[in-house]
């Protein structure tokens, strides 16, 4: 039996029938990652014994009629998220040898759901990326061509669902990190509202930016997993206090009278021929499906990407100061004297482009610099903000492309910092103004998959999804594999 | 907007990061593009404009009563240290 092109809901009651047990499921998927991720590279450290253990742990549970929906399957964690006993790398040579202390709340969560981790996904470094090319543990493939990026920064987890080595995988969203990977492989992912999901054990990259989030084939898969992360946290200072939905009891919520925003700036702008015909194409689908569509404008969003490499590197740059060679990660050789170790310590455990984001950041931080690079930023994002509430006035959701191009080659984009932004382009906007958005795959161009982008008021990922499962309701691209991974 | 070497010397030593020679002229050319490329932020007209303090209106960081919550782990969190000695981390002599 194919158990890796099963849904989650379909594993779940085949798991509560005792079709197969949870041992036997999570060997068939660490048997798939055993053969295929050496070429993917999708995962930086896979758990198997500790799977085994907790798959095991489930059948018990499953046995005893204590098992909740989610009980058995197994999971991918992106390498940001911490794991008590388990390497958390976050993809830099930095932490290449960092053993985390404590689970993050996401990973803690999951395992009280009972999930069976498999292991820990690859990344662009400190989630810094939109290709996964800037990993310490080299580039991830994109399933459907190797020789095409899987996008990023969470491009590990979305390459290992989308080559079904893995039936979910957690994901984090700064400036696009899981809605434009799973894009570029053809999955569903979702963004949820900032401060919807804890971030306390998730390596911190821009803190009033980063939200944790979840990557499967369908939006259904999603829905089930964000109800069992989501939720409040004493743990994080900007988790928000608010009841969580069972958002897979909500998923058949019609369409009709559905009002989506067509935003005009996303169309007017960067978006390539065959994406812009099948983005088009969905907009047909949703009024066929009785939702109404009008066009909506944000004028101001098209600065979201200026905004964004103002704010993203001021606050990694003081996020990432943490990283000293001291008390954890990387410490250089025979250091000279405490200068000497902090500089080499750093020097030599960032790569290039978190080197560069680090110092933008310091520059734009700095003495006579703030007001005119900070402190802009942060006001032109609440004009964005503003355009976008303004948007929700008139229309429930918005509807964009996700990425303006399909996966591009390996090495195109790498040695050109503006080019690799503008990737980001339509993704960026949701987090600059802590909305929850989604991708689901909406065709091919090509070989290569294409997503479109829902983005919700503040706390609409139910009407998110919602959305998106009536539209994979009458269409099939959320179950296409590549066909080296069927 | 054009950075000079010595400036991004300047901001390298601010952030405490050593970059060789080569690294050194491959920045001062990407983070002067950078830079030109936020450049069009000071087009917007944002004259009466708050700075945004928090992506949701209304919430503001929250505070936790001021109670110890933690219990005492120093030795696996110092597992992860390179170079510890009696519960403190070890750094090259700061004072002579």
């Amino acid at each position: 039996m194919s158990l890796h092109t099963l849904s989650v809901a379909d594993l779940s009651a085949g798991l509560a029938r005792k079709d197969y047990s949870s041992a036997e499921l999570t060997q068939h998927f660490l048997d798939r990652i055993s053969s295929s991720n050496p070429a993917l590279n999708g995962f930086i450290t896979i758990t198997a014994e500790r799977a085994l253990g907790e798959a095991r742990a489930a059948d018990q549970a499953i046995a005893a009629g204590t098992a909740g929906v989610l009980t058995g399957i197994p999971i991918a964690h992106k390498d940001i998220f911490c794991a008590d006993g388990v390497r958390t790398t976050c993809g830099s040579r930095m932490l290449d040898n960092f053993i985390s202390p404590y689970d993050a709340t996401v990973v803690e969560r999951l395992g009280a759901a009972g999930t069976v981790m498999l292991g820990k996904t690859n990344m662009d470094e400190f989630a810094m990326g939109s290709s996964n090319e800037t990993s310490w543990y080299g580039p991830v493939r994109n399933p459907w061509d190797h020789a095409k990026v899987p996008g990023g920064s969470s491009g590990g987890s979305a390459a290992v669902v989308a080559a079904r080595l893995a039936p979910v995988a957690t994901g984090t969203d700064t400036g696009g990190s899981i809605r434009q990977p799973a894009a570029l492989v053809g999955i569903s992912g979702i963004k949820p509202t900032y401060g919807r999901v804890s971030r306390y054990g998730m390596i911190a990259f821009a803190s009033s930016l980063d939200q944790a989030g979840i990557m499967a084939p369908s939006a259904e898969d999603c829905a089930l997993f964000l109800s069992a992360i989501a939720g409040f946290d004493p743990r994080d200072s900007t988790s928000v206090d608010r009841p969580v939905p069972n958002y897979a009891a909500e998923l058949n919520t019609p369409v009709k009278g559905l009002r989506i925003g067509i935003v005009k700036e996303f169309f007017e702008r960067g978006m390539d021929g065959a994406t812009g015909t099948l983005v088009n194409a969905v907009l047909d689908q949703y009024r066929a499906l009785g939702a109404e569509l009008v066009e909506v404008s944000c004028p101001n969003l098209p600065l979201s990407v200026p905004t964004y490499y103002v704010v993203a590197p001021a606050e990694c740059s003081s996020n990432l100061s943490r990283f000293d060679g001291v008390r954890f990660g990387h410490r250089c050789e025979n250091p000279k004297d405490l200068m000497d170790l902090y500089k080499r310590s750093r020097g030599e455990g960032f790569g290039s482009e978190v080197k560069r984001r680090i110092m933008t950041g310091a520059y734009v931080l700095s003495a006579g610099y703030y007001d005119a690079y900070y402190l802009k930023a942060q006001k032109v994002r609440n004009l964005i903000a503003a355009d976008f509430k303004a948007a929700f006035e008139k229309v429930d959701l918005l509807i964009g492309p996700t990425s303006p191009t399909p996966a591009f080659d390996l090495g195109a984009k790498v040695d050109d910092p503006i080019t690799m932004y503008l990737n980001d382009i339509y993704t960026i906007g949701a987090n600059l103004a802590g909305l929850p958005a989604m991708s689901i795959p909406c065709g091919f161009d090509g070989h290569l998959p294409v997503g479109v982008q829902l983005i919700g008021p503040h706390f609409g990922e139910s009407r998110l999804l919602s959305a998106a499962h009536a539209y994979q309701g009458v269409t099939d691209f959320h179950r296409r594999i590549p066909a080296a991974y069927v | 907007m054009s950075l000079t070497r010595p400036k991004v010397e300047s901001i390298a030593h601010l952030a405490r990061l050593d970059i060789t020679e080569a690294e050194l002229s491959v920045y001062v050319d990407s983070l002067s593009k950078i830079l030109s490329f936020v450049e069009q932020l000071s087009a917007a007209d944002t004259g009466v404009v708050e700075p945004m303090a928090h992506p949701l209106a209304g919430e503001s960081q929250r505070l936790r009563a001021d109670e110890v919550s933690e219990t005492d782990q120093h030795e696996k969190y110092q597992a992860n240290a390179s170079a510890v000695s009696d519960a403190l981390y070890l750094v090259p002599r700061v004072i002579e």
